[in-house]
């Protein structure tokens, strides 16, 4: 990212913590970046905030992104940080709501909501966050241990601590998310066929992963009403589900057949 | 999103597997799509006796693949070849139209398997079947929008 930076940058933005593969960016550290260099550095830390400690002040955060459906809030309710003194222009022009920035009348009964509900989120965050990471090691050393031909993608351990995200290979997303929402579990996946468009997820592209990997992947996140019975009941289940799946495979069959 | 037929031939699909002395194999699609199809058929007399499929895609692809195995069972050649992809996903109830490629593919599938048959029986090929099974070198739609302009 230093390289990145040229004579006439003015912002840099780099996501918190990735929504799909969960990888966590060295925060502080492109803070300090940006504040040597004197440019306005901002975050989209939807994904973090309830989940990672965020402190602006340290981390030399001048704007951040957050949205309340992340922590339990209420949903089509978010907020964005500005530091005192950074100017920036109207989004809505109109009324003078929001110091001139945002016209309109203001969503009162969400934004107390949002308040609460970053209260809430932050109270207890340690806990909360060595309770995600037991119920995110089991699910992914689980799957590692019983199911062969799979990757994990993003950071082994610097990732949020309920996110888990596993390409399968020989099957695809979608059959994937069928069966398991046929268990009860729902999750999501970089498959190109469950996102309606021809190509599979950017994010999985980008981090190098051949598209026939990356059609394969799942996601799962764990949050506040999971357990340990839930994670036991995925080990159950999924490992069923890809057997099932790899045996109408003909790519599976290549494999089989060579062993 | 999916009618209750491709639900059922999705969680329970027909005529999964290989045929070891098939006489007809075809294999269409690619991963970089996400959807490949691979189709069995064992044909004597001209009859299609037997029909098997495996198929690495989304739930309209097993639906489909599963059904078109359905249809062709029974039939003559010459019958198998006029199996539209309209056929097939009518036989389902439908698909949602950004779906309706998966039925593309499956008539395709049929359409290979049948090649591969009269290729192997020192056939003429049929001419109307120009799909190599690579995505974007076939005319068939694949759900975006570009497609339904007529």
């Amino acid at each position: 990212m230093k390289n990145a930076i040229k004579e006439n940058t003015i912002l840099i933005s780099i996501m918190f913590a990735n929504n799909e593969i969960g990888t966590i960016q060295p925060i502080q550290e492109i803070g300090a970046i940006a504040r040597e260099k004197g440019i306005l550095f901002h975050t989209d830390a939807v994904q973090a905030v309830g989940n990672i400690p965020i402190d602006v002040e340290k981390m030399n955060i001048d704007l951040l992104s957050l949205a309340g459906h992340k922590f339990y809030g209420p949903k089509g309710m978010g907020a964005l940080y500005i530091r005192k003194g950074v100017k920036i222009s109207s989004l809505i022009l109109g009324g003078q709501q929001e110091r001139g920035k945002r016209a309109s009348t203001e969503n009162i009964p969400g934004i107390i909501g949002l308040g609460k509900a970053i209260e809430l989120a932050t109270k207890n965050i340690d806990e909360y966050n060595k309770k995600l990471l037991n119920l995110r090691e089991k699910t992914i050393e689980g799957l590692m241990a019983k199911v062969p031909f799979i990757r994990l993608n993003g950071h082994r351990s610097n990732r949020l601590p309920g996110n888990v995200n596993i390409s399968f290979q020989f099957i695809e997303g979608e059959s994937l998310l069928l069966m398991l929402d046929m268990k009860g579990v729902c999750g999501s996946s970089g498959s190109a066929c469950s996102s309606g468009s021809l190509d599979p997820s950017h994010v999985l592209m980008a981090i190098g992963l051949p598209h026939e990997i990356a059609h394969g992947s799942l996601r799962l996140t764990f949050g506040d009403d999971n357990t340990e019975e839930d994670v036991a009941y995925i080990l159950e289940e999924i490992p069923k589900i890809v057997t099932k799946l790899r045996d109408m495979s003909p790519l599976y069959e290549v494999v089989k057949n060579n062993k | 999103m999916y009618s209750e037929k491709v639900m059922d031939h999705f969680s329970n699909p027909r005529n999964v597997g290989e045929i070891e002395d098939a006489n007809g194999v075809g294999q269409v699609g690619n991963a970089k799509c996400g959807d490949i199809m691979k189709m069995y058929l064992k044909i004597e007399d001209n009859i299609i006796v037997d029909a098997k499929f495996k198929t690495f895609g989304c739930g309209a692809a097993v639906a489909t693949s599963s059904m078109a195995t359905e249809l062709v069972r029974g039939k003559t050649v010459e019958e198998a070849m006029k199996i539209t992809n309209n056929a097939v996903a009518e036989a389902l109830d439908g698909l949602p139209p950004a779906k309706m490629h998966c039925s593309n593919l499956a008539q395709e599938a049929i359409a290979a398997a049948l090649e591969d048959y009269r290729r192997k029986s020192g056939l003429a090929p049929d001419e109307s079947v120009d799909c190599n099974g690579c995505c974007d070198s076939c005319n068939h739609s694949h759900g975006r929008e570009e497609d339904f302009e007529d």
